[in-house]
């Protein structure tokens, strides 16, 4: 009997050389990320917990990025700042990528990528939920809690249950119309918000391998809100290609054993998907954009580590090339390094932040801003009474501020043509 | 942590996620200054749609006025109990607020590992969908050892499903004291 992709890759980190879903095993961790918001509680149970003996296992391996909280004038949250910084400091960590500074990166879950800490064949484990991400790279990534972390920061091992599999194939060539957004939200509405609870999450097939490593980081980013402990894609050109390019060059490859055993299969013809949203109040609401078509909107919002990469802003350029909004629109590029690409890459010679300028969109500053509502001052936090339309993760009440406010998921393209109208509409009308 | 635990029970509904539990907003207090960890148990639940707050009925807030403890020490949940963010603050929240035990159908993976792993509270699931059984209010009684809970109210006992392996890790009282036990670390 042959074993998944996640199998292999956890009977690596446990030292063995099979290991059955259900199974408890003690893995070896390659990489522990945290941030600002279970940062602090984290170090708080490691002092507290090791006392005299607290030691990082390993400085090398720790990363922490600061992204939650940051342009905000909240005493609080600019305390959790000050003691990751002082944390960083008083350790001497080579990783920490500080607010204020250059080495600010903005949203954890690309940033890993963009800094080389997503290694195929690895196990990565973060104080967030969207820790999932990084399993676009064919490697093992999920999100705990902070007494979790706090024993792994001490030790280097955590203990994790064998996941079952569940294999998501997607057939045929994507239309022009259809991001990787809309593509998981169908999962989303056909398994439900715990469709996958407990489970890995395999995405294969024509069109995943057609996507870029960025479409593909929006599906297994949001494997979570299946429930699924980690969503996988294994290694292949494009992403040795992106690796190459960031001067990762050594990993390990794994691959599904073609006998290797499911919980459940499911197969998509993406010519025959359409572009998709979630409705209020659940991810796993799922309608498609022309049934909810002429919702009146008061926010549009383009961001977060599912919909602030450099492709999802080049979507919704394309849209917006020569158009102007009719609603309040942000555009808050996840990282850095994205809000630079903003200004570098064109369309018909103009940059994609010329094209957001001129469409009347606001523009802010890297981080995870109004994604999860964030303090009162936070830029593009819904208050009482506002419809939403998003390319974000979540849209549970209260998700991105107010608990009286309605929340659209959907993709960038389907966002940028509903900007336009102020209404919810197909991206189609504008392709 | 006691074999028999009595109070009484706080009954939600499906889905009941992590921003529900404790807003985001309100993850800026510190977890280690106990004035500040107060303002967890306040503001726990309380992005829970008040209609689907405390049911049958609803409209009946988890804390009252300027509390931050509730006169509830069980929650009765449905499915997928804690789904959403991976933020410990939940469990935390709900412990400060002085919940002991969660009855639910079933939970999210992270806020179960952290209910269990950071000895906040014991997720226990039900043979069967117990929150159209159980009312907010109801005296109830919950019996580690037997796996039983007991509506006093109503006098109807229900099994619960053994915790299983995770049993070793509540029984001490959370990952690190169990490592400890275990001479880990």
């Amino acid at each position: 009997m042959g074993m998944t992709i996640t199998e292999k890759i956890l009977a690596k980190a446990s030292g063995k050389s099979k290991v059955i879903p259900g199974e408890s095993v003690w893995l070896d961790v390659d990489v522990l990320m945290t941030h600002d918001v279970c940062g602090p509680p984290t170090i708080a149970i490691w002092k507290k917990e090791f006392g005299d003996q607290a030691k990082v296992w390993d400085k090398q391996k720790l990363v922490i990025f600061p992204d939650h909280y940051i342009f905000t004038k909240n005493v609080h949250a600019n305390r959790n700042v000050d003691v990751l910084r002082q944390f960083a400091q008083e350790y001497d960590l080579p990783n920490y990528y500080d607010v204020g500074t250059e080495r600010y990166k903005g949203v954890c879950h690309l940033a890993l990528a963009e800094e080389g800490f997503n290694v195929p064949g690895t196990v990565l484990f973060g104080t967030d939920s969207h820790t999932c991400t990084s399993g676009a790279f064919g490697m093992f990534a999920t999100g705990v809690g902070n007494t979790d972390a706090a024993f792994i920061l001490g030790t280097g091992k955590i203990w994790e249950k064998i996941p079952e599999s569940m294999k998501f194939t997607f057939n045929g060539k994507m239309p022009e119309f259809l991001t990787a957004k809309d593509l998981i939200l169908q999962i989303l509405g056909d398994i439900t918000t715990d469709g996958a609870t407990y489970r890995a999450m395999e995405f294969e097939g024509e069109a995943i391998s057609g996507m870029n490593i960025f479409e593909r980081m929006t599906l297994t980013n949001m494997a979570i809100e299946g429930g699924g402990m980690n969503g996988i894609i294994g290694v292949d050109e494009v992403t040795r290609r992106y690796l190459k390019d960031i001067g990762v060059t050594e990993f390990s490859e794994f691959n599904s054993d073609n006998d290797a055993v499911y919980h459940s299969q499911y197969n998509y013809d993406v010519s025959e998907l359409k572009p998709m949203v979630a409705k209020p109040h659940s991810p796993d609401k799922r309608d498609t954009v022309r049934n909810v078509e002429g919702t009146k909107l008061t926010k549009c919002y383009i961001g977060s580590c599912t919909g602030g990469k450099i492709t999802d802003f080049k979507y919704a350029a394309k849209i917006l090339l020569g158009q102007k909004v009719n609603v309040t629109t942000f555009v808050v590029p996840a990282s850095t390094q994205v809000a630079k690409q903003l200004d570098e890459e064109t369309i018909s010679g103009i940059s994609l932040k010329e094209i957001f300028i001129n469409a009347g969109c606001v523009i802010a500053e890297s981080s995870c801003a109004a994604c999860l509502g964030g303090p009162s001052d936070t830029i593009g936090r819904s208050v009482e009474g506002d419809v939403v339309i998003s390319t974000t993760n979540r849209n549970f009440p209260g998700r991105m501020g107010s608990k009286s406010s309605q929340v659209y998921l959907a993709s960038p393209l389907t966002v940028a043509a509903s900007a336009i109208t102020g209404k919810i509409t197909d991206p189609r009308e504008y392709l | 942590m006691e074999n028999i635990i009595k109070g009484k029970a706080y009954v939600l509904g499906d889905n009941i996620d992590t921003d529900q539990i404790i807003p985001a907003e309100h993850l800026v207090y510190s977890t280690s200054d106990p004035e500040e960890l107060k303002k967890y148990g306040h503001f726990a639940l309380s992005s829970v749609p008040i209609d689907k707050a405390g049911l049958p009925s609803g409209n009946k807030p988890f804390i009252v006025d300027d509390n931050y403890e509730s006169g509830y020490s069980v929650i009765i949940g449905g499915s997928n109990f804690g789904c959403g963010s991976s933020r410990e603050h939940a469990p935390l929240a709900l412990q400060v607020a002085g919940v002991k035990i969660i009855v639910a159908e079933s939970y999210a993976r992270i806020f179960y590992r952290n209910s269990v792993d950071g000895g906040f509270l014991v997720p226990f699931e039900g043979n069967e969908k117990l929150n159209d059984k159980i009312k907010t209010d109801d005296e109830v009684e919950v019996d580690l050892t037997n796996n039983e809970i007991k509506n006093i109210t109503s006098g109807i006992a229900y099994n619960l499903r053994p915790l299983g392996s995770v049993y070793e890790i509540v029984k001490s009282g959370g990952l690190f004291n169990y490592a400890r036990e275990n001479k880990m670390i």
